[in-house]
């Protein structure tokens, strides 16, 4: 009998992990995380849920009828898992840190589960299914997108309507190069450093051609899509909600990406002018 | 003006293919970062510096992200990261980089306390946004609370 109730209790617990793993891999604010995990819990029936969940790790804890539970996973979401790598495309190793479709899907199984719509079961067989599956947009779409608003940016920061062109071009190699990088190395600094060296290198190579009249606007329009505009809002939120190890240590992260980009762009600065 | 607001509309939208946003919810990403260039941009044009104008436009846009994702029944990240994109001051910045590059650390370190301000304005919006929408929440949940207390009253 004893036995019965603490598996059923860490089988409960398994899908509240479940669930708090996808959405932090896919880079949710650690804060919806932990309440995400507290109201699966609850809808679960689970004594005093306590979860603590910071950009690398969760920790959660429940009060059974013996004894307290507690469970411990580790996340490194920003390396490659080496054993997915062979079975799964390019993209899903790239982006595991930001998908936000997934994120909102994990946010819906969890509020059907609060209103008692499906069951812990059905959750736990979908949150599988989740993991599994690759939702990405695909590769040529991804890069089609950042030398849009590549392009768009550029126009928005007062470029003229010749510079479109290379800016569209450049900012689409740069990304390219980022995925590849992303891809081979694993490193994400290197990614951003060697993604930003190739689009100060096209948008110089551009002005000289005369295709481009404006390097500077060029080579800001084609860095946008490199920003680390998730990782800012997210530490922002993080810290408001009073997250402020999650908050710093994503904050951080951001400038550390904010500070390859830059390097990359002041190596091209410093060889050609 | 309509070049602007295009721009920045597909210029969001494009963000949120990036960040794989649900394929439905990109135009309301669109709409999220147009509304906020569109405020950022004619502050500037009128005059206003360019910090708070940062604070205006990422006030709105959290506002209307808040807005969708109370709608949709969505993480409020999905609209707000396409929105704050066009705001962050990638061309300060570009411009303090180039000024360290060159040695001229004057003008280098006035540029990035530059865009280091505008940085914190589109924090204080976005933090001034979620204050007033949990204001708000709150007074919601207190006004059922007496309507409920007075109906069984």
């Amino acid at each position: 009998m004893e036995d019965n109730q603490k598996s059923n209790l860490i089988k409960k617990m398994e899908v509240c992990l479940l669930a708090g793993e996808i959405m932090l891999k896919s880079g949710a604010e650690t804060y919806r995380v932990e309440d995400t995990m507290d109201r699966m819990a609850r809808a679960l029936e689970i004594e005093q849920p306590q979860s603590f969940a910071t950009p690398t790790a969760i920790i959660f804890s429940a009060h059974g009828e013996t004894k307290t539970e507690t469970r411990l996973i580790r996340i490194i979401h920003r390396t490659t898992d080496l054993e997915k790598k062979t079975e799964t495309r390019l993209i899903r190793i790239i982006n595991r840190t930001t998908d936000l479709e997934k994120i909102a899907r994990v946010n819906h199984l969890s509020r059907s589960l609060s209103e008692k719509k499906i069951t812990a079961e059905e959750v736990f067989h979908q949150l599988k299914e989740l993991q599994k599956t690759d939702m990405f947009y695909p590769v040529w779409l991804q890069l089609f997108c950042a030398a849009l608003s590549s392009g768009c940016f550029l126009i928005m920061f007062g470029g003229v309507w010749s510079d479109f062109i290379p800016a569209f071009l450049s900012g689409g190699i740069g990304f390219y190069i980022f995925l590849l990088m992303n891809r081979f190395v694993g490193i994400k600094f290197f990614s951003e450093f060697s993604a930003s060296l190739s689009i100060g290198f096209c948008a110089y190579v551009f002005v000289k051609m005369g295709t481009g009249i404006d390097l500077d606007k060029i080579i800001i329009g084609s860095v946008m899509p490199l920003v680390p505009g998730l990782l800012i809002t997210n530490a922002i939120r993080d810290l408001i909600a009073g997250h402020l190890v999650a908050g710093i240590s994503k904050g951080a992260e951001a400038f550390f990406t904010a500070f390859a980009i830059g390097s990359g762009i002041a190596c091209i600065v410093l060889i050609f002018f | 003006m309509i070049v602007q607001l295009l721009t920045s509309f597909f210029a969001s939208s494009a963000f949120g293919v990036l960040f794989n946003a649900p394929k439905k919810l990109l135009i309301h990403c669109g709409i999220a970062g147009m509304s906020g260039w569109a405020v950022y941009y004619l502050l500037t044009t009128m005059g206003i510096d360019s910090v708070p104008a940062s604070l205006a436009a990422s006030f709105l846009v959290a506002i209307i992200s808040h807005f969708f994702a109370k709608r949709f029944r969505t993480p409020v990240i999905i609209f707000i990261v396409g929105g704050i994109i066009p705001l962050v001051p990638g061309g300060t910045a570009y411009d303090a980089m180039r000024k360290f590059v060159e040695n001229d650390y004057n003008m280098a370190i006035q540029l990035s306390a530059k865009a280091f301000l505008i940085s914190g304005a589109i924090v204080i919006g976005i933090v001034f946004s979620e204050v007033i929408n949990q204001v708000i929440r709150k007074i919601i949940i207190e006004r059922n609370k007496t309507y409920n207390s007075g109906q069984t009253n």
